[in-house]
């Protein structure tokens, strides 16, 4: 059974690179059980999109403040 | 400096574009200096052909796509002299809170236990969740903070930034997972929770 610790490391290597089948069934049994681990996916997940979103923001807002 | 027709780039809109590249160049070189001559350089070459633009935003996209190859060929300069994949004191130390937050069984604590954010993605609209959101990014061990940002946001693959580094697939791993937990409690602290009371 995967720990809280080992958890966190399989779900930051999911974002990148493919899990291997059996690491994939066991953080989905972890997760599928622990509320902690399954908030901490949506956190590393909602990084990524915030990364991403970065430089859009900035845009918006020179873009506010330019028709202010 | 414009375009033959349509869309003009004025001086103010360049102004604007300037300074964010100066800022997404700092945050990546952590080197002011530096990052002036990066964004100069990306500058003159994206302006320099006189290309038209569809406008604002395409010019935007075209001039950072510039801005990024120069600040990658910055980074590959500055890892000739450094080892990314050593660890200072900023990154043993985080390592350690790391370590703190679990109990010997290796399951959270209950007080360490990640929290649900609710819908996180209307903070990307407010301007003060970037502020902090920079300023957890200042705050992650320089190396740390590089070899994430290069996935994040220079958009590399993990493959790639290990190439570009010379460090061991297995390293990055452990470092970017060292940078998403860093930032993460970060904003869990001075943004998600902020102002929650926790006793």
């Amino acid at each position: 059974m995967l720990s809280c610790k080992e958890a966190t490391h399989l779900v930051s290597e999911g974002l990148d690179r493919s899990l291997t089948l059996p690491e994939k069934i066991q953080l989905e049994m972890h997760l599928a059980m622990c509320k902690g681990c399954r908030n901490l996916k949506s956190q590393m997940s909602f990084l990524r999109q915030a990364c991403k979103s970065y430089l859009a923001q900035e845009k918006g807002q020179t873009d506010s403040t330019r028709s202010r | 400096m414009s375009a033959a027709e349509g869309f003009v780039v004025d001086d103010e809109m360049l102004a604007g574009v300037r300074r964010d590249m100066l800022k997404f160049a700092s945050l990546q070189l952590r080197d002011e200096t530096l990052a002036e001559d990066v964004v100069q350089d990306a500058l003159v070459a994206a302006l320099k052909n006189g290309r038209q633009f569809a406008g604002r935003s395409a010019l935007k996209t075209w001039i950072f796509a510039i801005l990024k190859n120069k600040i990658v060929d910055q980074i590959r300069e500055k890892c000739r002299t450094t080892n990314v994949s050593a660890i200072s004191p900023e990154e043993a130390s985080l390592d350690e809170a790391f370590e703190r937050l679990f109990k010997e069984n290796a399951h959270w604590t209950p007080e360490a236990r990640p929290r649900d954010w609710g819908n996180p993605e209307e903070s990307l609209r407010e301007k003060r969740f970037w502020i902090v959101f920079d300023a957890c990014l200042k705050h992650l061990p320089e190396n740390t903070a590089r070899v994430f940002m290069m996935r994040e946001f220079l958009e590399f693959d993990t493959n790639e930034v290990c190439q570009e580094l010379s460090i061991t697939a297995s390293n990055c791993h452990v470092i970017l997972h060292r940078a998403r937990n860093g930032l993460r409690r970060c904003l869990e602290k001075n943004w998600f929770m902020e102002g929650v009371q926790t006793c």
